[in-house]
């Protein structure tokens, strides 16, 4: 019995010391040459799930790029957004990010940057691809005058309605704020939701503040407050938190908004519940060409553009977006050449690709002619094309910290919780604080 | 096997092991937490040795201090709850007719995962076509609260599936205890004529004493580091309203970029675990602990 314990327990620790060596043995190989092969670590966000035609695309790129170089393999992992965004802060913290993968423009991007993780692109963007991006799109990639990243989205926000639920009640596309007011009236007064929100998220709350500001203000109030050229207790965002609020007030969102997140409050939109939602140009695959959502709710969505405000100095034509994902290559990549060779091919073969094949609107410049797309789809490019200014996602321009208080004060708005002047003052408190750092 | 427990080198044998793994993977990284405390870090760059500036901040940071005052309030519903699964258990250890089935019924949340019980009750809560409030408008309140959504509401509408969610837990640990306590003790004391309910406080309660005690240890500290629910419902929000210690540090960490800080929230945590669950013995000490 004792002998029998003894073995026992030697095995048990035999077996610890061989488990415990195999964790801290070689992880180095994952990356870099692998036989005659090399390997590109690549890692994306668009699940098949819910990103089906965006993943489709991607997993086309990497086989035609691994058919045209047969030396190179791409191993591919595919995260959610929010769990992406995680994953890489934790990848960086420890130094071991992919070698090609997606990041955000400006304020996010930022850290990754200073802390030296991101290598330079502009050889690539030298290299004849510079002239293919829709100007601006790579400035948001810049930071002191070099680029670490190559956009693939183009985005703007413009208000979706249901045709549907306007011509019932006998509404026209609102031009003017008095005129969107009067829609929310009288969809209010039928028991119709005039707006679909889902802000436990957040930005999407902040889409709405933004275009206030800037239809009050105009195109340069905000960015001006963020890049401290200017203040955020500015009379034109404080009077467009009072916009906020009476939005509220009149119950222009539907019930719950803040504590449903976007997906919940599209949902709202989606089965006819609500009448608009405001939301970026991802969304048009949903309302052109996405098979799950039904053909006559698909035929019945069209968009305008935000209304401008009597007295406001905001222009009609100004937008809020930006580029959206770009991809970066890491600074300590073992194979940061093939990095950047497959950065390239991605942008070119994407920006031809993805019009056609996701409806998206790629950095790169279109050529609408060659390909039969919806007509929604060409209706917002032209308006696109038309557009006097683009104000990039407030939360995107900011570092991460002060976005986290825009957002939570953008929250506290749609809430009712905070007054207007201290909304503008607590902005205002935490860019100081951040300027001082 | 007393022979064998004498001697020191089976006793280094079989303890070095376990005390090597809960030194590297315990220990160790929480005196990193503490030393990461002292660094203005973001997470990714250099980082920057401020000393305790990061805790300096922490005392006045009037977030923190109204996520721990939910977090302690989170703490106060789950003990009091203890109350509750301890009657149940005591009806259900005793011999009732389907005492097995409800025993069951009552253990099934234990067996969901955080995530889905979190989807399921958000379901529930949904303000226009959720369950909750479909009942509510049809037994003719027009105006239903939006539960999540509503800054004074969401904490306590997360508290209740968090308390569902670990009843089976608790029914399962006093059950046991209640089925240990020798039948023949329960039989002199109503061979001497007491009460059905004099048998429970004086007999029953008395003998899982000590196990009462390490529920509410484990019910405290649980709730004081409580995330999953109250990440997925809410993440916090609105504004805060359900924010608790334990999702305030991921914040930082994680949307804020704020790893330093992060770390000595965590750090901070730590110390009103221990200094909590000291109190708890020191005032529950009248018998000797088990634990």
């Amino acid at each position: 019995m004792l002998k029998k314990a003894h073995s026992l327990i030697l095995i048990a620790v035999l077996i610890l010391a061989a488990a415990l060596a195999g964790c801290s043995g070689n992880t180095d190989t994952a990356s870099g040459e692998n036989g005659s092969k090399k390997t590109i670590k690549f890692m994306h966000l668009w699940p098949a799930g819910s990103s089906k035609q965006q993943n489709q695309i991607v997993t086309d790129i990497i086989e035609q790029y691994e058919a045209e170089h047969e030396d190179v393999k791409i191993e591919v992992e595919v995260l959610e957004n929010e769990q992406y965004k995680n994953k890489i802060k934790v990848l960086s913290s420890s130094n071991e990010l992919p070698d090609v993968g997606f990041t955000w423009a400006a304020g996010y991007m930022t850290p990754f940057v200073k802390g030296n993780l991101f290598a330079e692109l502009d050889d690539v963007l030298n290299d004849g691809l510079k002239e293919s991006f829709v100007s601006g799109t790579t400035e948001a990639y810049a930071l002191d005058g070099k680029t670490y990243g190559l956009p693939l989205e183009l985005n703007i926000a413009p208000i979706y309605y249901n045709k549907e639920i306007f011509e019932k009640y006998d509404l026209d596309v609102p031009h003017t704020y008095s005129e969107f007011e009067n829609a929310v009236k009288t969809l209010t007064d039928n028991g119709v939701a005039p707006i679909a929100l889902g802000n436990k998220d957040r930005w999407t709350g902040s889409l709405w503040y933004m275009y206030l500001a800037d239809r009050i203000g105009g195109a340069e109030v905000l960015n001006k407050a963020i890049d401290r050229s200017g203040s955020f207790e500015d009379p034109a965002l404080v009077s467009a938190a009072e916009e906020v609020q009476n939005l509220v007030k009149e119950n222009a969102f539907n019930k719950g908004y803040n504590g449903l997140s976007n997906d919940e409050g599209k949902a709202e939109f989606l089965n006819g519940n609500a009448a608009m939602y405001l939301m970026g140009t991802w969304e048009l695959p949903n309302f052109t060409t996405n098979e799950e959502i039904p053909q006559d709710f698909r035929e019945n969505v069209g968009f305008f553009k935000f209304p401008t405000v009597d007295g406001g100095k905001g222009n009609i034509d100004s937008w809020v977006g930006g580029p959206g994902v770009g991809l970066f290559v890491a600074e300590n990549s073992k194979v940061k050449d093939e990095s950047k060779e497959f950065v390239k091919f991605f942008v070119e073969k994407w920006g031809e690709q993805s019009v056609e094949k996701a409806g998206v609107i790629p950095a790169t410049k279109v050529d609408t002619g060659k390909v039969d797309l919806p007509e929604l789809y060409i209706d917002v490019l032209n308006e696109l094309n038309k557009a006097s200014s683009l104000t990039l996602f407030a939360d995107v321009q900011m570092s991460a910290s002060v976005a986290e208080t825009h957002l939570n004060l953008i929250q506290s708005l749609f809430g009712n919780e905070v007054k207007p002047a201290d909304y503008a003052k607590q902005h205002e408190e935490a860019l100081k604080a951040e300027e001082g750092n | 096997m007393n022979k064998v427990l004498s001697n020191k080198k089976v006793i280094a044998l079989y303890i070095t092991p376990a005390l090597f793994l809960v030194l590297t993977l315990i220990y160790v990284p929480i005196i990193q937490t503490g030393y990461y405390g002292l660094m203005k870090w973001n997470g990714i760059g250099e980082m920057d040795f401020i000393g305790l500036k990061n805790y300096k901040v922490l005392m006045k940071d009037a977030l923190f201090w109204k996520s721990a005052l939910h977090s302690f309030s989170l703490a106060l519903f789950s003990a009091l709850s203890l109350i509750g699964y301890l009657f149940i258990s005591i009806i259900l250890a005793s011999k009732i007719k389907g005492a097995d089935l409800l025993r069951k019924i009552y253990l099934i949340p234990m067996l969901l995962a955080s995530v889905a019980i979190a989807q399921l009750w958000m379901k529930i809560y949904h303000p226009s076509n959720g369950m909750l409030n479909t009942v509510l408008v049809a037994i003719g309140i027009e105006d239903p609260p939006a539960w999540l959504a509503d800054a004074n509401l969401a904490l306590y509408a997360i508290i209740i599936p968090i308390i569902w969610q670990y009843a089976g837990f608790y029914i399962l640990i006093y059950y046991a205890a209640l089925k240990n306590i020798p039948e023949s003790l329960v039989e002199a004391a109503r061979i001497d004529g007491a009460s059905p309910l004099q048998i429970a406080l004086k007999i029953k309660l008395p003998l899982i004493m000590n196990v009462i005690k390490v529920t509410i240890v484990l019910a405290v500290v649980g709730s004081l580091k409580y995330f999953d629910l109250i990440y997925v419902m809410t993440g916090g929000g609105p504004n805060g309203a359900s924010e608790v210690m334990a999702s305030y540090m991921y914040q930082k960490a994680f949307k804020g970029f704020d790893f330093g800080y992060a770390s000595a929230i965590g750090f901070f945590l730590l110390v009103i675990c221990l200094v909590v669950t000291y109190i708890i013995r020191r005032y529950t000490a009248a018998n000797k602990d088990i634990y």
